[in-house]
């Protein structure tokens, strides 16, 4: 309880310092919108902003289940093989190098308009800490628990199912709460690069139309879906996995 | 505990055939030689104690003999048939309770007592049906639905024995059983597991620190030296059952077993 009142606190303090900043004289208008000019915004343009929203957030949902799906994949065959792990693991590391600025453009061109070049570019964002995290969760399974299994007769993949995937949840959970709000920035670029709708694309039309405060509130609509997808992915931790919780002396 | 433990076993155990005997068995990691020429034979049916000092290479005795590690040198045996002498016979023919309980956190008591049962091909459903009658026997009723976190540390050891006497195996190996448990839990879980083994005898090889423990459980007490560990001292205890912890030719054991080990 105290936790949420003081990310209250410090959430009023911060818009109050934006308003401040942004009454100043010497700060134009266009660059920076009050508060409450956002207000004013997201309340005049709520049907467009909303509509763009639902596009944007249907992107970054499926665009996240596809980078669990991809992610759990790529983490099991590279825990299951040693050298396949050897063998993937940079090339991972290096997909992550990739500028993606400079591959959407291509992916649009390649795909065109559509939400195909969305969702790959969120994917190619988010499968990574889904991947990493669960492949250092399934690593990290107690050796005693393995020989255990071992002295049982379980086979590989019985002790697959029935321990290391289970042990390494909360691993899973958390690549999916920094994939969860990166993913909102993936949608972002991928409309940059080509879209008729979107959040994303309505911030940079905006942008050069100079209509500042609806810049602003469509800002806040995508950090608040972050922030949302966030919550989302701690909730269905809390639910998955309600062992971990107790299992830890606070 | 004066719990009744009736034998949780599918069929018979033929006991003639199901000894242990380790010849000549040495194992290093790197540098450190844990275990040198150790000589360990149990009967069928016999209930072997082993003791010895802290890091002398008991744990590692017991997982040879549970056919998940190798010896460098010598031979392990354990089960019936000639092929006894394979890690995989040697996995089959043994029930091995590791140190730590080991228990599954997201999994309730029942199904955890369960797991050795799903590992042998029996559907998780059918496991745990045929685990749940048992609970009572155990000193464990009501706590089936409970979680490992809500359960006190003798009775998630009981959850652990059950799991480990479910699938019936002849040659049961026990690393430190009662190690983790507060002394008045641990006397109570001692005349449990005594209970238990003389209602449904097995061969078993037990290992522990507690010399009390020993003398009071096994057959035969084997006395193993600091590493490289051996065996150098083989103590008979000739004491009908059940026994008592205050029988003062327990106590003159115990000192002799005491003895030994200095
Ligand atoms: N996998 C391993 N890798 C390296 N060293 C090991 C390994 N297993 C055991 N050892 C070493 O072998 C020696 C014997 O270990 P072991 O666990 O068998 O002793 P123990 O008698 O069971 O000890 P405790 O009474 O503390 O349980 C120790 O010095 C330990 O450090
Ligand atoms: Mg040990």
């Amino acid at each position: 309880m105290t936790r949420v009142l003081l990310t209250a606190a410090l959430l009023v303090v911060f818009v109050a310092a934006w308003q401040g900043v942004a009454s100043l004289d010497s700060v134009d208008d266009l660059t920076l919108a009050s508060p409450v000019e956002t207000l004013d915004a997201l309340r005049d343009d709520w049907s467009l902003l909303w509509d763009n929203a639902r596009v944007t957030l249907v992107e970054v949902a499926l665009g996240l289940a596809i980078s669990v799906a991809v992610g759990v994949v790529f983490a099991v065959a590279m825990h299951l093989s040693r050298p396949l792990r050897d063998a993937a693991y940079p090339l991972l590391v290096a997909s992550q190098a990739i500028p993606i600025v400079v591959l959407a453009p291509i992916l649009v061109l390649a795909f065109d308009y559509g939400i195909g070049p969305k969702l790959a570019i969120v994917a190619l964002i988010c499968f990574f800490p889904i991947t990493v995290n669960l492949l250092d969760g399934l690593r990290s399974v107690e050796p005693g628990l393995l020989k255990l299994m071992r002295s049982l007769g379980a086979s590989r993949l019985r002790t697959l199912r029935t321990v290391e995937l289970p042990a390494s949840l909360p691993y899973l959970f958390s690549g999916l709460k920094i994939a969860a709000t990166v993913s909102v920035i993936g949608a972002v670029f991928g409309e940059w690069a080509g879209a008729d709708e979107g959040l994303g694309r309505l911030v940079l039309l905006g942008n050069n139309q100079l209509q500042t405060p609806r810049v602003y509130a469509g800002i806040v609509l995508l950090t608040l879906m972050a922030v949302a997808l966030f919550a989302l992915a701690a909730l269905a931790e809390r639910l998955a996995c309600p062992w971990n919780r107790e299992e830890r002396p606070e | 505990m004066s719990t009744k433990v009736e034998a949780p076993v599918p069929e018979p155990l033929s006991l003639e055939r199901n000894g242990v005997e380790l010849t000549g068995v040495s194992r290093s990691f790197g540098a450190i030689t844990a275990l040198e020429g150790l000589d360990l034979r149990v009967r069928p049916g016999e209930v072997m104690a082993v003791v010895g000092p802290s890091g002398c290479g008991k744990s590692t005795l017991l997982e040879i003999v549970a056919g998940l590690q190798e010896p460098d040198a010598g031979s392990a045996r354990a089960g019936a048939g000639p092929s006894a002498s394979s890690a995989a016979t040697r996995r089959a023919a043994c029930a091995y309770m590791p140190q730590r309980d080991l228990l599954l956190p997201w999994r309730d008591a029942l199904g955890n007592a369960a797991l050795a049962l799903e590992c042998q091909g029996v559907a998780r459903a059918e496991a745990r049906r045929r685990a749940e009658p048992l609970f009572e026997r155990f000193g464990l009723a009501d706590f089936e639905r409970s979680r490992p976190a809500e359960l006190s540390g003798g009775m998630r050891q009981r959850v652990a024995f059950l799991r480990t006497l479910l699938p019936g195996r002849p040659v049961l190996l026990l690393d430190e059983p009662f190690g983790a448990l507060d002394a008045i839990t641990r006397g109570s879980m001692q005349e449990w597991l005594a209970g238990a083994l003389l209602a449904e005898p097995r061969t078993v090889l037990l290992v522990t620190h507690d010399v009390e423990e020993a003398v009071f459980l096994a057959d035969r007490v084997a006395i193993m030296s600091a590493r490289p560990g051996r065996i150098v001292a083989t103590l008979h205890v000739p004491l009908p059952r059940p026994r008592r912890l205050t029988d003062a030719r327990l106590v003159e054991l115990r000192a002799a077993a005491l003895e030994a080990l200095a």
